[in-house]
């Protein structure tokens, strides 16, 4: 391998390229494995020990050797050399790989490049704002390196960091032109690959003890909301998510059974809102019950739920209706009525035994809701995140022995009572509550309010939702999750501590402006922003032209800032100027045509007393003109004096 | 080899000058400093600029698939600083003035020094400016603001005659790296390249005039010390001297027994018993420079021209030059 020499790299660019190379690989140590943040950081090392001790480049064995170590660690972690995950552990193996061979401007190109990627690939993790803030910083610090690699040790640290911001400024104004008018595809060009949503959490499609009471440990957001109107209590937002019908003693899944659309009668007024759901692997809108209208591509299956065609691979933001009194399926199917009476054999005897007692005692249907409820109320329950594990009578040795629980478990007892009693019932889950932000008016629903409740059928009105959980604990339905526990429960600090409320309330108003305004800029906001702009219907034609007007407008405006004419640059022309002032002060005047030589023959004559003082003047100005001077200092000292003895 | 190159420019294509377009003829600039303006300067992506499209690319593609919107912000960003850094490479010709220096004559062989002068009037600094000058060359410079900078270029020289300065490409990747900028400033400057001096005694019947025969110089009696010129044969240096000043001075020559002041007619006829011109006229600067040397005054007689009886450098050069620009007849 040879190459031009002028090419070579000086001495002090590499500790550049190592800042660019950790600062572009610093966020990613808190999502990938510890052994490839570890070999990464000890490959800048070794890099940095042989530029201090001035060694020359490893052996191309040995660079070999690395390189298959590195694909092979990958292939064991990740199973493939495909993908996201594992393309993003080849570039921060790679990334300082080319560090150790680093030998020419072109070499460090490469590094540029490779570093660009990998702040790209930080937006795999997190899109939030420290995370922009960051980037912002590391493509400023790429930018100065790259000014470095061009420059060289001449150029001064001031001048160059004066054009890497000036270069970060003009590039925003491109920036915001391109994010607004760029045209937005939606949704992946190729199948997003298995490792696409790996971390990620949400609600689950099955419901055993247990399941809950971890999500509820998550302070992430599921979903935010915006009333267009008042927004309703803490105690009516429920939100839904599947509903969970078949029960085999352990676990409760949904069936798959066809049933008819849902006949939903609205009692009330429509409530508009809008939602924004954080991305998850499944498709549920999680509407308020009950919803009256959908978005585009959403439907309602029999038993409420609302569902999307395609799960959410990405923040969505929808648009629904929903009614808050309803009658949901008065006259439900007779199969459906029998499906929902089903329990499995052989388990739980006691509550069974329990169910058929208040069976004979009670007539009416409502009464021994009422009864089941009253149950939970008088006997000593309590309402923990952390129940005690449960044997295979688990309903049974919940109702009469722990007696602890959390949703999950009075929602189970509560249906398997009335499926034995002759009362048609099933858990629905999904979300309940949520955060109302006095900031901005969105109502923030987290992880952990998820929620799991009943619903029974009542003839005569329909599918009614029944909430033990409301009845052991009250405070959970009617203020959040965060005072129904005790602060020992685990839960995570912001929904708990109430002195950092305000704060985190401005900080998530922040988020959620973020979120919806610069994560959530979509192709719907782009044709409104468009509609407003006066471009009603646009195709892509008319947008690529106007899109290219505006980018062309910009150049042009930044090259006549560029080359805008500066003031007189000449500091000796200057100077000499001055000095003909102070001669005009003396009553003697340059004429056009004199020259300084001229000039000073005349000053001789007219006024002698200056003579030898601008006799120097011209001295140092000529040597700076047509002299091998180019040092002003002389000048300068002379027109000083000229300028101080006229005032004696 | 007979015919000298002077009058030729040596970077004027082949193809005639009337095929090619107006603005693609290169034009000398004259002698008065020149600035480079928007007009005259080319910017074109260079590889690295290719490589960084191609990374946009394909971030832009990764930024679409999984919907990364701050992924499409920073292709954006990247971008825009990368269309604001073509107009910085740029604006670090635009505006520069160049102007022509002195060029001294040298004797074939040696190398020319064309000066060139580079003028800064701007307060930002000018940095990695390359200029290449003719196909070998490559100087890189960095001008600070304000700065006048003088600028040697060394050319090779093989013939005698004028040396025109070759056709100059300045170029600059500054400060991104992803564009080339670059100009064809082209100052006229011509460099007189002397004849290569042989080395030779003075002719012994050189009196061309009743006087008395010159007497030659003689190699018996030390006469004293002087600078060395390049035609001076490598034996009469004073080596020891050289030595004790550990070369930090000039070589001395070591002279003999010099002559009498008569007059030295150097003429082409006395060089008949060569053929060849070039030597001829070689030997011919030998003697000039060994007559000025030893002090004496000489006249010159050239097939084209004749100069008079003188001495001094002034006389020294108007030789040399009628020798460097002699056209024989054949």
């Amino acid at each position: 391998m040879s190459f031009d020499p002028r090419e070579r790299l000086e001495r002090s660019t590499p500790p550049w390229l190592f800042g660019v190379s950790l600062a572009a690989m610093a966020p990613h140590v808190l999502f990938v494995p510890h052994w490839l943040a570890l070999s990464s950081a000890l490959l800048v090392l070794w890099a940095f020990r042989r530029w201090q001790r001035d060694e020359p480049m490893p052996a191309r064995g040995l660079l070999t050797l690395a390189t298959l170590a590195a694909l092979a660690g990958l292939a064991v972690e990740y199973r493939t050399l495909l993908g996201r995950d594992a393309g993003m552990g080849m570039l921060l193996l790679f990334c300082p790989l080319k560090l150790l061979e680093i030998r020419t401007r072109r070499d460090a190109m490469v590094l540029i490049v490779l570093a660009y990627f990998l702040l790209l690939t930080h937006f795999f993790h997190a899109q939030d704002i420290l995370s922009a803030a960051w980037t912002f910083g590391c493509v400023a610090l790429t930018l100065l390196a790259q000014i470095r690699l061009q420059a060289g040790q001449r150029l001064p640290l001031r001048p160059q960091l004066q054009l890497a911001g000036r270069l970060c400024l003009q590039g925003l104004p491109f920036l915001i032109v391109l994010f607004l008018l760029f045209p937005r595809i939606q949704g992946p060009l190729w199948g997003l690959p298995q490792d696409a949503f790996s971390g990620r959490t949400g609600l689950s499609d099955s419901m055993s003890p247990g399941d809950i009471a971890t999500l509820v440990q998550s302070g992430d957001i599921a979903l935010r909301t915006r009333f267009f109107g008042p927004v309703p209590s803490t105690a009516q937002r429920y939100w839904r998510g599947p509903v969970l019908d078949a029960f085999d003693g352990r676990i409760w899944r949904p069936t798959p059974l066809r049933t008819p659309p849902p006949r939903i009668e609205a009692l009330g007024p429509g409530l508009d809102y809008e939602l924004t759901l954080e991305a998850a692997p499944q498709n549920w809108l999680l509407a308020l019950d009950a919803p009256t209208q959908l978005p585009e591509k959403s439907s309602l299956d029999g038993q409420l739920t609302a569902r999307t065609a395609a799960p959410l691979t990405e923040r969505t933001r929808v648009r629904l209706q929903s009614a808050l009194i309803y009658r949901f399926n008065v006259d439900e199917t007779p199969a459906v009525r029998m499906h929902n009476l089903q329990l499995p054999p052989r388990f739980n005897p006691r509550t069974l035994a329990l169910a058929a007692e208040w069976q004979q005692a009670e007539q009416n249907p409502e009464a021994l809701v009422r009864r089941a409820l009253k149950y939970f109320t008088e006997n000593d329950f309590h309402y923990t995140l952390e129940p005690p594990r449960l044997g295979i009578h688990s309903v049974d040795e919940f109702l009469f022995s722990t007696r602890r629980g959390f949703c999950e478990h009075y929602a189970a007892a509560f249906v398997v009572l009335m499926r034995a009693a002759g009362i048609p019932a099933r858990v629905v889950t999904g979300y309940q509550g949520g955060e109302l932000n006095p900031l901005d008016g969105y109502v923030v629903v987290r992880q952990s309010d998820a929620h799991a409740w009943a619903e029974v059928w009542l003839a005569g009105r329909g599918w009614v939702r029944v909430d033990p959980t409301a009845a052991v604990s009250p405070d959970r339905i009617e203020t959040g999750i965060g005072r129904a526990l005790a602060s020992t429960d685990g839960l995570p600090l912001v929904v708990r501590a109430e002195w950092l409320r305000d704060l985190r309330q401005r900080w998530e108003a922040l988020n959620n402006q973020w979120n919806q305004y610069v994560l959530g800029y979509d192709e719907f906001r782009q044709r409104n922003l468009l509609a407003t702009l006066g471009l009603e219907t646009v195709d892509w034609q008319t947008l690529a032209i106007f899109l290219g007007g505006s980018i062309a407008t910009l150049l042009l405006a930044l090259l006549a800032w560029t080359l805008r004419p500066q003031r007189s640059t000449d500091p000796a022309r200057q100077l000499w100027q001055q000095a003909l002032r102070q001669l005009q002060r003396s009553k003697v005047d340059c004429a056009p045509w004199e020259t300084p030589l001229c000039l000073l023959a005349r000053v001789e004559q007219t006024a002698p007393g200056l003579a030898p003082r601008f006799s120097a003047v011209v001295d140092a100005y000529l040597a700076v003109r047509y002299g091998n001077q180019t040092d002003l200092t002389d000048l300068r000292a002379a027109v000083a004096r000229l300028a101080s003895r006229r005032t004696d | 080899m007979a015919q000298p190159h002077a009058f030729r420019f040596s970077w004027r294509p082949r193809v005639p000058a009337r095929l090619i377009p107006p603005f693609l003829r290169p034009r000398p600039d004259g002698e008065a400093p020149f600035c480079l303006t928007q007009r005259r300067i080319y910017i074109l992506p260079s590889g690295q600029g290719l490589l960084y499209a191609l990374l946009l690319i394909a971030m832009l593609l990764t930024a679409i698939n999984y919907s990364l919107a701050l992924g499409h912000a920073l292709v954006f960003l990247l971008a825009g600083i990368a269309l604001a850094g073509m107009l910085e490479t740029f604006r670090n010709m635009h505006g520069l003035w160049l102007g022509a220096g002195s060029s001294p004559p040298v004797f074939a062989g040696e190398a020319a020094r064309f000066e060139l002068l580079l003028d800064n009037r701007s307060t930002r600094h000018r940095p990695a400016l390359r200029l290449r000058a003719g196909p070998a060359l490559e100087i890189e410079t960095h001008l600070d603001p304000q700065q006048l900078q003088r600028l040697i270029v060394p050319l090779p020289t093989t013939q005698r005659g004028w040396l025109f300065l070759p056709r100059l490409r300045l170029s600059t990747r500054y400060p991104l790296g992803l564009y080339v900028a670059w100009a064809y400033p082209q100052p006229s400057m011509r460099c007189l390249v002397y004849p290569t001096p042989i080395e030779m005694p003075l002719p012994a019947a050189a009196g061309g005039e009743a006087g008395p025969l010159s007497q030659q110089r003689g190699d018996d009696d030390f006469a004293g010390l002087r600078e060395r010129q390049p035609a001076d044969a490598l034996n009469h240096v004073a080596w020891k001297i050289d030595a004790r000043h550990d070369g930090a001075r000039p070589l001395l020559i070591k002279e003999f027994g010099s002559g009498s002041e008569t007059a030295l007619m150097l003429d082409w006829a006395l060089t008949a018993t060569v053929n060849d011109a070039e030597t001829r006229i070689s030997m011919l600067t030998g003697w000039v420079l060994a007559a000025e040397a030893a002090g004496r005054r000489y006249a010159l007689t050239l097939p084209d021209q004749q100069l008079p009886l003188g001495s001094g450098p002034a006389h020294r050069h108007a030789c040399l030059q009628a020798l460097a620009l002699c056209v024989p007849t054949p």
